[in-house]
């Protein structure tokens, strides 16, 4: 019914449109908040600019069933979305279906923050451009350093240091519902990003290799599986188990935790007017497995492709150029706090205006680690779900960390087993 | 022409089976032409898509690309490669939602059952507002399960709460449980949701077929002053055994069919995904049309399996029953 829909407001794109050049180009966009009208500002300005139309299909806001919408529209070959807007981890997944971008879109990418651009690319060729970027961050309560006379955690093990001293702190005086850590452990996608954190932050790799080797079961790892195991029950409430990004928040916006490991855009909404933290936040890398480790936050965000079935390839190469570009992206920065891409903008003196932590953000994202989805194209999903459901075996006590990691080497490689295809 | 056969007579068989030739033939033919249109609609609805993901069962199709695929034989349900058996059948994941799903049903069920019974017994009783009782226990059960499922998710939380908040003011726990994080308690947190959701119309069917009972029995009983218990246990329940077999049925076939409530309080964790679960993340989340056509063609033969085995344990205790 949406394919009829959608191709009945094709037929009448076409009808309507006064010059025989002008088109009708459908872009799907996420609708979540205030995503749909920063949006749909952007691609009405490109309307207007080129004399084309362009309409926002609306899509579900659960990223797993979008994803399941777009595979089943592409596997039937049709038309009705010209633009996609696709998740970091989806490039490879979907790239059979996606139009070739290399040649159009190789002016501006070098522009663009290598890690994203490295998301796009499927076997060298560039299948989608970078709209915004997304990585994991860690929100510290400033006020609670500041009386505890702690500074911001560096290593993992700072952090929990800090955190117990400042939960058994906070609890002495009669708070029992503090806690020292929160993050996102339900069984999902979320919890392979921040897993993958911990890991990289060790050194201990990032599941699977650039050439599609299985490197997960190693030493490294284990010992960052152990120590995150370790905070639950102690610094972490043990429902973290069960919680995504929201649940999290809320523990940390109601003033009931010290820290917090999220996405950028919870930011504002600490921030915001009735939030009980405002202005006592602050945002940091996350810290490093130790002396030897690094900082890394898993890389989120967001790309946009066009269809190898879209009737308007130009038309629809050019609004995702026009979108990804420089003027846009400021203005999506400045009006929606979306994380640009291209790296001159983090120290564009408006942007820093709108977001003072933006300059900030340009080295957490320099550094952020990127998922193996590349390496394993259509098998992504798999392996992150095995990923995820080792890591919440091991994070809820029911196997050892070097137990479930040799138990994930043996079941990825089974899925290895044909190539990553 | 059933009731021709009943009597049981061999001359009006016979002459029955000669009629058959001329008027029955031809009622045969309009009763086939009448159900005709429900035959074609359900043949559409059911027996196509059904024959459509058993076939697709034995195919390696991928959702990327549904009109390329080759067929594969049993490789999806069970496969030797170079020594190693995979397929559905060595699956441990499979396995363990089997098992979840049986065991989620069984508690859940009987649970639903003997609740249900009680709740049907209060109101086939007569008490002032018993017209309004009897509609507002039927509240959890409009609700569509989505909904119970994220109302009690947030009911459940392990900070937030309410649950959590009564049992610590009660002094039952010490500590805010995590309800749903915990796998051991995962289970029976879906259980009590469902529960809540589904004893209703349980209690439904039964108060039905109570308010069907005969009152000459129960005052017989009364003048011979058999006690309450065993009015229950030796008329009651005998009588409302066939209805209470086929509530207990469809309780059952939606059980075992579970997956939004296990999935919004959950996800697709494999400590308590059910079997429909599995073949969603198949189907869905990991392209794999094939394999997701091979669960959910084994999660059809289980479920059949178990409707079977239902109906020929009513049926022979049925039969025991002096008539």
């Amino acid at each position: 019914m949406p394919r009829l829909i959608a191709s009945l407001g094709f037929a009448a794109g076409i009808l309507a449109s006064t010059s025989a050049w002008a088109v009708e180009i459908s872009i799907s966009c996420s609708a979540l908040g205030k995503e749909y009208e920063i949006c749909k500002q952007g691609v009405d300005a490109w309307a207007k600019k080129t004399g084309n139309t362009a309409k926002i299909v609306s899509t579900p806001n659960s990223a797993t069933e979008r994803l399941a919408l777009y595979q089943q529209l592409l596997a039937a070959g049709a038309s009705d979305i010209d633009v996609f807007q696709i998740d970091v981890v989806w490039t490879g997944i979907l790239a059979d279906h996606l139009m070739d971008l290399t040649a159009k879109g190789q002016a501006d990418i070098d522009d663009h923050l290598p890690a994203m651009v490295e998301t796009s690319r499927v076997n060298g060729r560039l299948m989608a451009m970078p709209w915004f970027a997304d990585a994991g961050l860690l929100y510290y309560r400033q006020d609670l350093l500041d009386k505890y006379k702690r500074p911001v955690p560096q290593t993992w093990a700072d952090l929990t240091e800090t955190a117990r001293m400042i939960q058994d702190g906070e609890r002495k005086d009669g708070r029992g519902d503090f806690w020292g850590y929160v993050w996102q452990g339900r069984a999902y996608e979320g919890l392979t990003t921040n897993a993958l954190e911990w890991v990289a932050s060790f050194g201990g790799g990032t599941i699977i290799d650039d050439k599609g080797d299985v490197t997960i079961e190693n030493p490294k790892a284990a010992e960052a599986l152990k120590a995150a195991a370790g905070w639950v029950g102690t610094v972490t409430p043990e429902g973290v188990l069960n919680y995504t990004e929201e649940e999290s928040r809320g523990v940390f916006q109601s003033g009931n935790a010290a820290f917090m490991r999220n996405w950028p855009y919870a930011w504002a909404l600490a921030q915001g007017a009735d939030s009980t933290i405002k202005g006592k936040v602050g945002i940091a890398p996350l810290p490093k497995g130790g002396a030897d480790g690094r900082n890394a936050g898993t890389l989120g965000g967001q790309l946009l492709a066009v269809s190898k079935y879209s009737k308007n390839a130009d038309a629809a190469t050019d609004l995702v150029l026009y979108l990804t570009g420089q003027q846009e992206q400021k203005r999506r920065a400045v009006e929606g706090s979306f994380n640009p891409t291209i790296v001159s903008l983090y120290s564009d003196a408006d942007i820093a205006k709108a977001n003072p932590f933006i300059g900030d953000l340009v080295d957490v994202f320099t550094n952020a680690v990127a998922r193996p989805a590349t390496a394993t194209g259509q098998n992504y999903n798999k392996v992150s779900t095995e990923f995820f459901n080792a890591v919440h075996q091991v994070l809820s006590k029911r196997a050892e960390p070097a137990q479930a990691l040799s138990r994930l080497d043996r079941d990825l490689k089974r899925i290895k087993r044909d190539g990553w295809k | 022409m059933a009731g021709a056969v009943a009597q049981g007579d061999v001359f009006v068989r016979v002459a029955a089976r000669r009629r058959r030739s001329s008027l029955t033939r031809s009622r045969i033919r309009s009763a086939w032409l009448f159900i005709a249109p429900s035959l074609i609609i359900l043949a559409l609805i059911a027996g196509w898509p059904l024959a459509r993901t058993i076939w697709f069962s034995f195919t390696d199709a991928n959702l990327n690309n549904l009109s390329d695929y080759e067929f594969i034989g049993f490789e999806n349900y069970l496969a030797n490669y170079d020594g190693e058996w995979l397929g559905l059948l060595t699956d441990p994941d499979w396995w363990q939602s089997v098992w979840n799903t049986v065991w989620f049903t069984l508690v859940s069920v009987s649970i639903e059952t003997v609740l249900g019974i009680i709740v049907a017994l209060i109101l086939n009783a007569t008490f002032p507002g018993r017209g309004l009782m009897r509609a507002i226990i039927l509240i959890p059960w409009a609700i569509p399960t989505i909904v119970s499922a994220k109302m009690w998710n947030w009911m459940l939380h392990d900070q937030f709460g309410v649950i959590n908040d009564m049992l610590l003011r009660a002094g039952l726990i010490a500590a805010p449980m995590t309800w749903t994080a915990n796998a051991d308690t995962a289970l029976w947190a879906a259980v009590a949701v469902d529960v809540w959701k589904h004893t209703s119309f349980m209690a439904l069917l039964i108060l039905a077929a109570l308010q069907m009972l005969p009152q000459d029995i129960y005052e017989a009983a009364k003048v011979d002053g058999v006690s309450p218990t065993r009015v229950f246990f030796r008329i009651t329940l005998p009588l409302i055994k066939p209805a209470l077999l086929v509530a207990v049925i469809f309780r059952s076939l939606d059980a075992l069919r579970v997956f939004d409530l296990i999935y919004v309080l959950t996800s697709n964790s494999r400590d308590t995904a059910s079997m429909s679960i599995y073949a969603r993340q198949q189907l869905v989340d990991f392209q794999e049309v094939g394999l997701g056509s091979a669960a959910s063609t084994l999660i059809f033969l289980i479920i059949a399996l178990i409707v079977v085995i239902t109906l020929a344990a009513g049926r022979v205790r049925l039969g025991e029953d002096p008539r």
